[in-house]
């Protein structure tokens, strides 16, 4: 069953925690500074185009291990490329990018990273246990691993509270039903990293809830790194660090509080628009000179 | 490629078919429903009805497992999976085998409807061993995967999925002798057909129906057939891209 993390309805819990002291964010410095002395990824000077088209215009940015962070920004700013970037599945990308100490992309990360899509992808013509039936044996594969593979199919039917629906295909589940079987799938070889694009489109508040209580729970448990990205605002608040994204470019970076802190504004939502303001305002006063 | 991860391939393939009873039984019976017609169109003409129906014999398994794998690749593309998997520790080869291997048991099971009612209910005649169709026609049915499987590339929709099938079978149907010795065709056609695999099945599928034993233009046909099913199926795991734009 999910559970719900020990009386704090509202997730997170303390989005400061422990061993990411005030957020590095917090001394005004607008760029990003290493002072994570191990971070799970690590991105300089990214560029990616997709479509003939420049998404990604010179990223820098990194994600702290065992936090979950939120990649936040309106549809089409390039979240989705950011984090197919980040798994190894878009081409035409130059500069550095370092997830899990090795470079983006690399075979030896593949078993390492859960990552969702958007949109759930699953077999709808199978029934959900035998889609983790069958991930789990790509993970995990051979008959000495069959017992390993029962428990995390189990592990992971129980972590997305689809247990009930176990026998039942895929394709005849409710939206939010297929996108928590996706879910599941991602967390199949309890990875180091889980790589999440908007995993909490069109669900319900309670589910989104829940959600967001198993995100913290695989980190502060399991240590596992959350990137999860999100176009809805008010999930910013519940992420221990944010990068605030738009039209390919980083706005900021840092702990919702220090983004808050830093534009004097009551929320991230408000803290976004005052940066998307200023950054226009400078754009605009830049724009002409010769 | 893990034999493992290939196996599960296949098993997760067959397992998504048997949810889905009607195409299996489409792909099972309509062979056999076109032989039995084919059988009473030639009911006074037994000796083209021999002819005809030992080279449909060898196309069927090739045009269905076309459609099948091509369609179902392409979902894989459309529904993300593919992307998945290949974010996952998979091989393309143990997707690709996996993918074949499923595909192929379906075609042995098709093949030996097909042929078991043709030899001994429809009274075909054939010279050589009923195992040599069946050979040629599992052959003809991993050509037809592998074929299936690297157009799905060049399909944005199960739409032009479906359009590549009269786009890449029909010209060889109607070149591979079937309706006319390939020798009795205009020499520029005929030159066409030496090229397309599809020849080589239906004059493998005559050898048979003709000689007692296995000739070597039969083993030549074979061959062919086989080294352009593993050809394509490399250009076909050459289109599967873990990194797309």
């Amino acid at each position: 069953m999910m559970n719900y993390s020990d009386g704090d309805p509202e997730g997170p819990g303390d989005p400061e925690g422990p061993g990411d002291p005030e957020g590095p964010g917090a001394h005004g410095d607008p760029e990003p500074p290493d002072s994570d002395p191990d971070p799970a990824i690590t991105v300089r000077a990214l560029t990616t185009v997709r479509g003939g088209r420049t998404v990604l215009r010179g990223l820098d940015l990194t994600v702290p291990a065992g936090r979950v962070t939120g990649l936040l920004g309106p549809s089409g700013c390039g979240k989705t490329t950011l984090i197919r970037t980040i798994v190894g599945t878009q081409a035409q990308v130059t500069g550095t990018l370092t997830v899990l100490g090795r470079p983006a992309g690399h075979p030896s990360l593949r078993p390492r990273i859960g990552y969702v899509t958007q949109a759930p992808s699953v077999y709808d013509d199978l029934t959900v246990r035998q889609n983790l039936d069958y991930f789990a044996a790509v993970l995990l594969p051979g008959r000495t691993h069959r017992p390993a593979r029962a428990a995390a199919v189990d592990g992971a039917l129980t972590d997305v509270d689809l247990r009930d629906h176990a026998d039942a295909l895929a394709g005849r589940l409710s939206g939010g039903q297929r996108s928590r079987v996706s879910l599941a799938v991602a967390l199949l070889g309890s990875p180091d990293l889980l790589v999440l694009d908007e995993p909490t489109v069109g669900l319900d508040p309670v589910l989104r809830r829940d959600l967001w209580d198993l995100f913290h729970r695989l980190a502060a448990d399991r240590g596992t790194t959350l990137l999860v990205s999100s176009h809805v605002m008010d999930e910013a608040e519940r992420c221990h660090r944010l990068l605030l994204m738009r039209e390919g470019e980083i706005l900021a970076e840092g702990s919702p509080d220090d983004l808050r802190r830093r534009s004097g504004t009551p929320t991230v939502e408000e803290a976004f628009l005052h940066l998307v303001d200023t950054a226009a305002a400078r754009a605009a006063h830049e724009e002409p000179r010769p | 490629m893990t034999p493992a991860r290939t196996l599960a391939t296949a098993a997760r393939v067959l397992r998504q078919l048997r949810h889905d009873p009607r195409s299996i039984a489409l792909m099972l019976l309509v062979p056999c429903a076109m032989l039995f017609l084919l059988r009473y169109v030639f009911d006074g003409s037994p000796g083209t009805f021999d002819t005809i129906g030992a080279s449909l014999l060898g196309i069927f398994p090739l045009i269905t497992m076309f459609l099948v794998t091509s369609i179902a690749t392409l979902r894989e593309r459309t529904s993300g999976t593919l992307e998945r998997l290949l974010a996952m520790p998979l091989g393309k080869a143990d997707l690709i085998a996996g993918y074949a291997l499923a595909f192929g048991l379906v075609a042995v099971v098709q093949s030996v409807l097909a042929t078991g009612l043709a030899v001994w209910f429809l009274g075909l005649d054939v010279v050589g061993s009923p195992w040599l169709l069946l050979l040629v026609a599992l052959l003809d049915a991993l050509l037809g995967t592998a074929l299936g499987l690297f157009v799905s590339a060049f399909a944005a929709s199960e739409f032009q999925a479906v359009q590549f099938m009269p786009a890449v079978i029909f010209p060889q149907l109607l070149l591979c002798g079937l309706f006319t010795p390939r020798d009795k065709m205009a020499p520029a056609l005929e030159a066409i057909s030496n090229v397309l695999p599809m020849s080589y099945a239906v004059d493998g599928m005559n050898e048979v129906l003709r000689h007692p034993d296995v000739t070597t233009a039969f083993v030549r046909d074979a061959l062919v057939v086989a080294g352009c099913a593993v050809l394509v199926l490399a250009l076909g795991a050459a289109t599967l891209r873990r990194r797309t734009a």
